[in-house]
Protein backbone atom coordinates (compact mmCIF):
# COMPACT_ATOMS: atom_id res chain seq x y z
CA UNK A 1 0.00 0.00 0.00
CA UNK A 2 1.16 3.28 -0.90
CA UNK A 3 1.16 6.22 0.84
CA UNK A 4 -0.83 7.89 -1.79
CA UNK A 5 -3.64 5.48 -0.81
CA UNK A 6 -3.94 7.88 2.26
CA UNK A 7 -5.38 10.71 -0.33
CA UNK A 8 -7.61 7.99 -2.34
CA UNK A 9 -11.10 8.08 -1.31
CA UNK A 10 -11.80 4.66 0.12
CA UNK A 11 -14.37 2.64 -1.24
CA UNK A 12 -17.55 2.37 1.34
CA UNK A 13 -17.83 -1.08 2.27
CA UNK A 14 -21.63 -3.08 0.93
CA UNK A 15 -23.58 -2.87 4.12
CA UNK A 16 -23.72 -6.66 5.26
CA UNK A 17 -26.12 -6.20 8.32
CA UNK A 18 -28.75 -7.14 6.43
CA UNK A 19 -27.65 -10.28 5.32
CA UNK A 20 -26.68 -10.87 8.90
CA UNK A 21 -30.00 -10.81 9.67
CA UNK A 22 -31.86 -13.00 7.05
CA UNK A 23 -29.07 -15.64 7.85
CA UNK A 24 -30.07 -15.44 11.65
CA UNK A 25 -33.63 -15.91 10.59
CA UNK A 26 -33.40 -18.73 8.86
CA UNK A 27 -30.42 -21.17 11.13
CA UNK A 28 -32.58 -19.57 14.57
CA UNK A 29 -36.00 -21.15 12.37
CA UNK A 30 -34.46 -24.47 12.15
CA UNK A 31 -32.81 -24.93 15.53
CA UNK A 32 -36.10 -23.72 17.64
CA UNK A 33 -37.48 -26.41 15.54
CA UNK A 34 -34.50 -28.45 16.69
CA UNK A 35 -36.02 -27.97 19.84
CA UNK A 36 -39.27 -29.17 19.98
CA UNK A 37 -39.06 -32.11 17.70
CA UNK A 38 -35.75 -33.91 15.72
CA UNK A 39 -34.32 -32.65 12.77
CA UNK A 40 -35.62 -35.37 10.72
CA UNK A 41 -33.53 -34.86 7.84
CA UNK A 42 -30.31 -36.49 8.47
CA UNK A 43 -31.92 -39.61 9.34
CA UNK A 44 -34.16 -38.98 6.54
CA UNK A 45 -31.13 -39.46 4.46
CA UNK A 46 -29.47 -42.24 5.97
CA UNK A 47 -32.82 -44.30 5.31
CA UNK A 48 -32.99 -43.66 2.15
CA UNK A 49 -29.61 -44.75 1.52
CA UNK A 50 -29.97 -47.80 3.13
CA UNK A 51 -33.20 -48.73 1.36
CA UNK A 52 -31.53 -48.07 -1.72
CA UNK A 53 -28.25 -50.22 -0.46
CA UNK A 54 -30.95 -52.76 -0.33
CA UNK A 55 -31.40 -53.10 -3.77
CA UNK A 56 -28.45 -52.19 -5.60
CA UNK A 57 -24.88 -52.56 -4.03
CA UNK A 58 -23.24 -49.22 -3.56
CA UNK A 59 -20.36 -47.65 -2.84
CA UNK A 60 -20.47 -45.55 0.22
CA UNK A 61 -17.88 -43.45 -1.22
CA UNK A 62 -19.99 -42.48 -4.25
CA UNK A 63 -22.67 -41.31 -2.34
CA UNK A 64 -23.07 -37.49 -2.36
CA UNK A 65 -25.53 -35.51 -0.39
CA UNK A 66 -26.07 -31.88 0.13
CA UNK A 67 -28.71 -29.92 2.04
CA UNK A 68 -29.95 -26.21 2.07
CA UNK A 69 -31.65 -24.89 4.86
CA UNK A 70 -33.76 -22.37 3.65
CA UNK A 71 -36.31 -20.01 4.84
CA UNK A 72 -39.49 -21.53 3.32
CA UNK A 73 -38.12 -24.71 1.76
CA UNK A 74 -35.40 -26.85 1.94
CA UNK A 75 -33.41 -29.17 -0.20
CA UNK A 76 -31.95 -32.19 -0.12
CA UNK A 77 -30.46 -33.98 -2.23
CA UNK A 78 -29.11 -37.72 -2.66
CA UNK A 79 -26.80 -38.54 -5.52
CA UNK A 80 -26.08 -42.13 -5.27
CA UNK A 81 -23.87 -43.67 -8.26
CA UNK A 82 -25.86 -46.98 -9.28
CA UNK A 83 -22.98 -49.84 -10.90
CA UNK A 84 -23.83 -49.94 -14.32
CA UNK A 85 -24.36 -53.49 -15.85
CA UNK A 86 -20.59 -53.83 -16.35
CA UNK A 87 -19.51 -52.81 -12.97
CA UNK A 88 -22.04 -54.89 -11.37
CA UNK A 89 -20.80 -58.01 -13.91
CA UNK A 90 -17.01 -57.21 -12.70
CA UNK A 91 -17.78 -57.13 -8.97
CA UNK A 92 -19.12 -60.50 -9.36
CA UNK A 93 -16.11 -61.81 -11.18
CA UNK A 94 -13.87 -60.27 -8.41
CA UNK B 1 -37.21 -13.13 49.78
CA UNK B 2 -34.91 -12.28 46.66
CA UNK B 3 -35.43 -12.60 43.30
CA UNK B 4 -32.52 -14.59 41.55
CA UNK B 5 -31.36 -13.00 38.60
CA UNK B 6 -29.00 -14.67 36.16
CA UNK B 7 -26.77 -12.62 33.86
CA UNK B 8 -26.36 -15.26 30.92
CA UNK B 9 -25.91 -15.10 27.02
CA UNK B 10 -24.30 -18.72 25.78
CA UNK B 11 -21.54 -16.63 24.03
CA UNK B 12 -18.39 -15.40 25.72
CA UNK B 13 -16.64 -12.44 25.68
CA UNK B 14 -19.93 -10.26 25.37
CA UNK B 15 -20.16 -8.63 28.55
CA UNK B 16 -21.43 -10.72 31.38
CA UNK B 17 -19.24 -10.08 33.88
CA UNK B 18 -19.15 -6.09 33.03
CA UNK B 19 -23.24 -6.48 32.87
CA UNK B 20 -23.14 -8.54 36.17
CA UNK B 21 -21.03 -5.64 37.94
CA UNK B 22 -22.73 -2.66 36.99
CA UNK B 23 -26.23 -3.87 37.41
CA UNK B 24 -25.20 -5.17 40.74
CA UNK B 25 -23.61 -2.10 41.60
CA UNK B 26 -26.70 -0.20 40.15
CA UNK B 27 -29.16 -2.10 41.77
CA UNK B 28 -27.33 -1.28 45.20
CA UNK B 29 -26.81 2.25 44.69
CA UNK B 30 -30.46 2.38 44.59
CA UNK B 31 -30.21 1.18 48.37
CA UNK B 32 -31.29 -2.58 47.17
CA UNK B 33 -29.41 -5.39 49.06
CA UNK B 34 -27.50 -7.16 46.44
CA UNK B 35 -25.45 -10.44 46.10
CA UNK B 36 -23.51 -11.05 42.82
CA UNK B 37 -22.29 -14.69 42.64
CA UNK B 38 -19.77 -15.43 40.49
CA UNK B 39 -20.80 -18.90 38.82
CA UNK B 40 -17.28 -19.16 36.54
CA UNK B 41 -15.47 -21.74 38.92
CA UNK B 42 -11.57 -22.14 37.51
CA UNK B 43 -11.65 -18.99 35.25
CA UNK B 44 -12.86 -15.94 38.31
CA UNK B 45 -13.00 -12.64 36.94
CA UNK B 46 -15.72 -10.86 38.78
CA UNK B 47 -13.59 -10.00 41.40
CA UNK B 48 -11.14 -8.17 39.11
CA UNK B 49 -13.96 -6.53 37.67
CA UNK B 50 -15.41 -5.16 41.15
CA UNK B 51 -11.92 -4.37 42.00
CA UNK B 52 -11.75 -6.63 44.99
CA UNK B 53 -9.35 -9.41 44.00
CA UNK B 54 -7.10 -8.13 46.74
CA UNK B 55 -9.49 -9.19 49.03
CA UNK B 56 -10.82 -13.05 48.57
CA UNK B 57 -10.23 -15.14 50.89
CA UNK B 58 -12.91 -18.06 50.47
CA UNK B 59 -14.69 -18.75 47.42
CA UNK B 60 -18.13 -20.41 46.71
CA UNK B 61 -16.81 -23.83 46.67
CA UNK B 62 -14.76 -23.30 50.02
CA UNK B 63 -18.87 -22.33 51.17
CA UNK B 64 -20.55 -25.55 49.36
CA UNK B 65 -17.91 -28.01 50.88
CA UNK B 66 -17.93 -26.60 53.99
CA UNK B 67 -14.34 -25.44 54.50
CA UNK B 68 -16.12 -21.71 54.95
CA UNK B 69 -18.78 -20.27 56.14
CA UNK B 70 -21.12 -18.23 53.41
CA UNK B 71 -20.47 -15.15 56.02
CA UNK B 72 -16.49 -15.45 56.18
CA UNK B 73 -16.81 -15.33 52.07
CA UNK B 74 -18.92 -12.85 51.03
CA UNK B 75 -16.62 -9.51 49.96
CA UNK B 76 -18.60 -6.50 51.23
CA UNK B 77 -17.78 -3.69 48.89
CA UNK B 78 -16.51 -0.76 50.19
CA UNK B 79 -18.09 1.66 48.34
CA UNK B 80 -21.27 0.69 48.12
CA UNK B 81 -22.59 -0.83 51.64
CA UNK B 82 -25.34 -2.74 50.27
CA UNK B 83 -23.22 -4.90 47.83
CA UNK B 84 -21.71 -7.97 48.23
CA UNK B 85 -19.59 -10.17 46.30
CA UNK B 86 -19.14 -14.05 46.19
CA UNK B 87 -16.35 -15.11 44.19
CA UNK B 88 -15.59 -18.36 42.60
CA UNK B 89 -13.14 -20.73 42.86
CA UNK B 90 -10.19 -20.75 40.74
CA UNK B 91 -8.73 -23.45 41.54
CA UNK B 92 -11.61 -26.47 41.39
CA UNK B 93 -12.84 -27.63 38.63
CA UNK B 94 -16.57 -27.24 37.86
CA UNK B 95 -17.56 -30.04 39.44
CA UNK B 96 -17.17 -29.27 42.27
CA UNK B 97 -20.40 -26.84 42.18
CA UNK B 98 -23.61 -29.12 42.92
CA UNK B 99 -27.56 -28.15 42.34
CA UNK B 100 -27.87 -28.75 46.28
CA UNK B 101 -24.74 -26.75 47.40
CA UNK B 102 -25.69 -23.81 45.82
CA UNK B 103 -29.56 -24.22 46.29
CA UNK B 104 -28.51 -23.90 49.95
CA UNK B 105 -26.54 -20.85 49.92
CA UNK B 106 -29.28 -19.21 47.90
CA UNK B 107 -31.74 -19.72 49.82
CA UNK B 108 -29.56 -18.67 52.69
CA UNK B 109 -28.42 -15.26 50.90
CA UNK B 110 -32.37 -14.87 50.07
CA UNK B 111 -32.97 -14.36 53.82
CA UNK B 112 -31.60 -11.15 53.88
CA UNK B 113 -31.07 -9.80 50.54
CA UNK B 114 -33.56 -8.57 47.60
CA UNK B 115 -31.26 -9.41 44.83
CA UNK B 116 -28.92 -12.34 44.20
CA UNK B 117 -27.22 -11.92 40.88
CA UNK B 118 -26.04 -14.96 39.23
CA UNK B 119 -22.74 -14.23 37.16
CA UNK B 120 -23.04 -17.35 34.71
CA UNK B 121 -19.73 -19.09 32.73
CA UNK B 122 -19.76 -18.81 28.69
CA UNK B 123 -21.23 -22.15 27.27
CA UNK B 124 -24.39 -24.02 28.19
CA UNK B 125 -22.25 -26.73 30.64
CA UNK B 126 -22.63 -27.36 34.28
CA UNK B 127 -21.45 -24.09 35.55
CA UNK B 128 -23.93 -21.88 32.92
CA UNK B 129 -26.75 -24.88 33.75
CA UNK B 130 -26.09 -24.11 37.39
CA UNK B 131 -26.16 -20.33 36.99
CA UNK B 132 -29.58 -19.97 36.09
CA UNK B 133 -31.35 -23.20 37.20
CA UNK B 134 -32.41 -21.22 40.16
CA UNK B 135 -33.36 -17.96 38.49
CA UNK B 136 -36.63 -16.34 38.48
CA UNK B 137 -35.35 -13.48 36.02
CA UNK B 138 -32.74 -13.25 33.66
CA UNK B 139 -30.59 -10.74 31.93
CA UNK B 140 -29.63 -12.16 28.44
CA UNK B 141 -26.73 -10.06 27.76
CA UNK B 142 -26.05 -9.90 23.24
CA UNK B 143 -24.26 -8.45 21.35
CA UNK B 144 -24.91 -6.97 17.64
CA UNK B 145 -23.69 -9.56 16.17
CA UNK B 146 -24.35 -13.11 14.07
CA UNK B 147 -22.76 -15.47 16.78
CA UNK B 148 -23.90 -14.08 19.67
CA UNK B 149 -27.56 -13.45 18.25
CA UNK B 150 -27.89 -17.14 17.89
CA UNK B 151 -26.73 -18.28 21.23
CA UNK B 152 -28.89 -16.11 22.88
CA UNK B 153 -31.50 -17.57 21.33
CA UNK B 154 -30.23 -20.83 22.37
CA UNK B 155 -29.49 -19.89 26.34
CA UNK B 156 -33.40 -18.71 25.89
CA UNK B 157 -34.30 -22.24 24.82
CA UNK B 158 -32.30 -23.75 28.01
CA UNK B 159 -34.18 -21.32 30.36
CA UNK B 160 -37.39 -22.44 29.15
CA UNK B 161 -36.44 -26.14 29.45
CA UNK B 162 -33.82 -26.32 31.80
CA UNK B 163 -34.57 -24.22 34.69
CA UNK B 164 -36.11 -25.19 38.38
CA UNK B 165 -39.39 -23.63 37.56
CA UNK B 166 -39.45 -24.72 33.79
CA UNK B 167 -38.77 -28.42 35.76
CA UNK B 168 -41.42 -27.45 38.53
CA UNK B 169 -43.99 -25.99 35.69
CA UNK B 170 -44.04 -22.43 37.60
CA UNK B 171 -44.11 -19.04 35.81
CA UNK B 172 -41.60 -19.15 33.31
CA UNK B 173 -38.18 -17.27 33.88
CA UNK B 174 -38.63 -13.29 32.97
CA UNK B 175 -36.40 -12.66 30.40
CA UNK B 176 -34.73 -9.32 29.36
CA UNK B 177 -32.39 -8.43 26.68
CA UNK B 178 -29.38 -6.29 27.52
CA UNK B 179 -27.69 -5.72 23.95
CA UNK B 180 -24.06 -4.46 24.64
CA UNK B 181 -21.22 -2.93 22.26
CA UNK B 182 -23.65 -1.23 20.54
CA UNK B 183 -22.37 0.98 17.88
CA UNK B 184 -24.67 3.44 16.31
CA UNK B 185 -22.51 4.62 13.70
CA UNK B 186 -21.63 1.32 12.16
CA UNK B 187 -25.30 0.48 12.71
CA UNK B 188 -25.81 3.73 10.31
CA UNK B 189 -23.57 2.65 7.97
CA UNK B 190 -25.15 -0.88 7.76
CA UNK B 191 -22.29 -3.06 9.00
CA UNK B 192 -24.19 -3.70 12.39
CA UNK B 193 -27.43 -5.57 13.24
CA UNK B 194 -29.68 -2.88 13.89
CA UNK B 195 -31.25 -3.12 17.50
CA UNK B 196 -34.82 -3.65 15.96
CA UNK B 197 -33.59 -6.58 14.19
CA UNK B 198 -32.19 -8.02 17.33
CA UNK B 199 -35.07 -7.42 19.31
CA UNK B 200 -37.31 -9.09 16.34
CA UNK B 201 -34.97 -12.29 15.96
CA UNK B 202 -35.00 -12.64 19.66
CA UNK B 203 -38.27 -11.42 20.82
CA UNK B 204 -37.96 -10.78 24.31
CA UNK B 205 -38.87 -7.07 26.18
CA UNK B 206 -35.34 -4.86 25.69
CA UNK B 207 -33.96 -3.88 29.29
CA UNK B 208 -31.26 -1.62 27.79
CA UNK B 209 -28.66 -1.31 24.97
CA UNK B 210 -25.08 0.13 26.52
CA UNK B 211 -23.37 1.50 23.86
CA UNK B 212 -19.77 0.38 22.63
CA UNK B 213 -17.44 2.95 24.62
CA UNK B 214 -14.15 3.34 25.94
CA UNK B 215 -14.92 4.04 29.36
CA UNK B 216 -15.76 -0.14 29.70
CA UNK B 217 -11.77 -0.81 29.51
CA UNK B 218 -10.79 2.00 31.56
CA UNK B 219 -13.18 0.64 34.44
CA UNK B 220 -11.82 -3.12 34.19
CA UNK B 221 -8.46 -1.75 34.09
CA UNK B 222 -9.30 0.13 37.44
CA UNK B 223 -11.77 -2.23 39.21
CA UNK B 224 -14.44 0.42 39.16
CA UNK B 225 -17.86 -0.96 37.83
CA UNK B 226 -18.33 0.86 34.43
CA UNK B 227 -21.69 2.03 36.37
CA UNK B 228 -19.73 4.47 39.02
CA UNK B 229 -18.48 6.36 35.90
CA UNK B 230 -20.71 9.33 35.97
CA UNK B 231 -19.54 10.49 32.53
CA UNK B 232 -19.67 7.21 30.64
CA UNK B 233 -22.17 6.65 28.56
CA UNK B 234 -21.87 3.07 29.09
CA UNK B 235 -22.34 3.82 32.68
CA UNK B 236 -25.47 6.03 32.48
CA UNK B 237 -26.97 3.39 29.90
CA UNK B 238 -26.70 1.14 32.61
CA UNK B 239 -27.91 3.19 34.97
CA UNK B 240 -31.28 3.53 32.58
CA UNK B 241 -31.31 0.12 32.54
CA UNK B 242 -31.35 -0.41 36.04
CA UNK B 243 -33.94 2.03 36.28
CA UNK B 244 -36.26 0.18 34.42
CA UNK B 245 -35.60 -3.44 35.73
CA UNK B 246 -37.08 -1.64 38.88
CA UNK B 247 -39.82 -0.75 36.75
CA UNK B 248 -39.84 2.89 35.93
CA UNK B 249 -40.11 4.59 32.55
CA UNK B 250 -37.11 5.23 31.22
CA UNK B 251 -36.21 6.44 27.34
CA UNK B 252 -33.60 4.52 25.44
CA UNK B 253 -30.44 6.85 25.00
CA UNK B 254 -27.57 6.57 22.83
CA UNK B 255 -28.95 5.15 20.10
CA UNK B 256 -28.43 7.38 17.45
CA UNK B 257 -24.67 7.99 15.66
CA UNK B 258 -22.71 11.37 17.59
CA UNK B 259 -22.45 13.84 15.24
CA UNK B 260 -19.13 14.70 14.92
CA UNK B 261 -17.19 18.05 14.17
CA UNK B 262 -14.45 18.76 11.93
CA UNK B 263 -12.50 19.43 14.94
CA UNK B 264 -13.37 15.56 16.88
CA UNK B 265 -12.69 14.02 12.87
CA UNK B 266 -9.02 15.42 12.98
CA UNK B 267 -7.82 14.88 16.31
CA UNK B 268 -10.33 11.97 17.32
CA UNK B 269 -12.14 11.59 20.32
CA UNK B 270 -14.18 8.98 20.98
CA UNK B 271 -17.44 8.20 22.69
CA UNK B 272 -17.12 8.59 26.37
Amino acid sequence: MSWLDFFRSRKPEPATADQAKERLQIVLAHERIGRTREDFLPKLQQEIVMVVAKYVAIDPGKVNVSLDRGGDMSTLAIEIDLPGPQGAGLRRAS
Amino acid sequence: MAEVIVVTSGKGGVGKTTSSAAFATGLAQRGKKVVVIDFDVGLRNLDLIMGVERRVVFDIVNVIQGEARLNQALIRDKRVDTLSILPASQTRDKDALTKEGVGTIIEELSKDHDYILCDSPAGIEKGALLALYFADQAVVVTNPEVSSVRDSDRILGVLQSKSKRAEEKRDPVKEHLLVTRYDPARVEKGEMLKLDDIREILAIPLLGVIPESESVLRASNTGTPVVMDAESIAGQAYKDAVGRFLGEKVEHRFLEAQKKGIFSRLFGGRAA
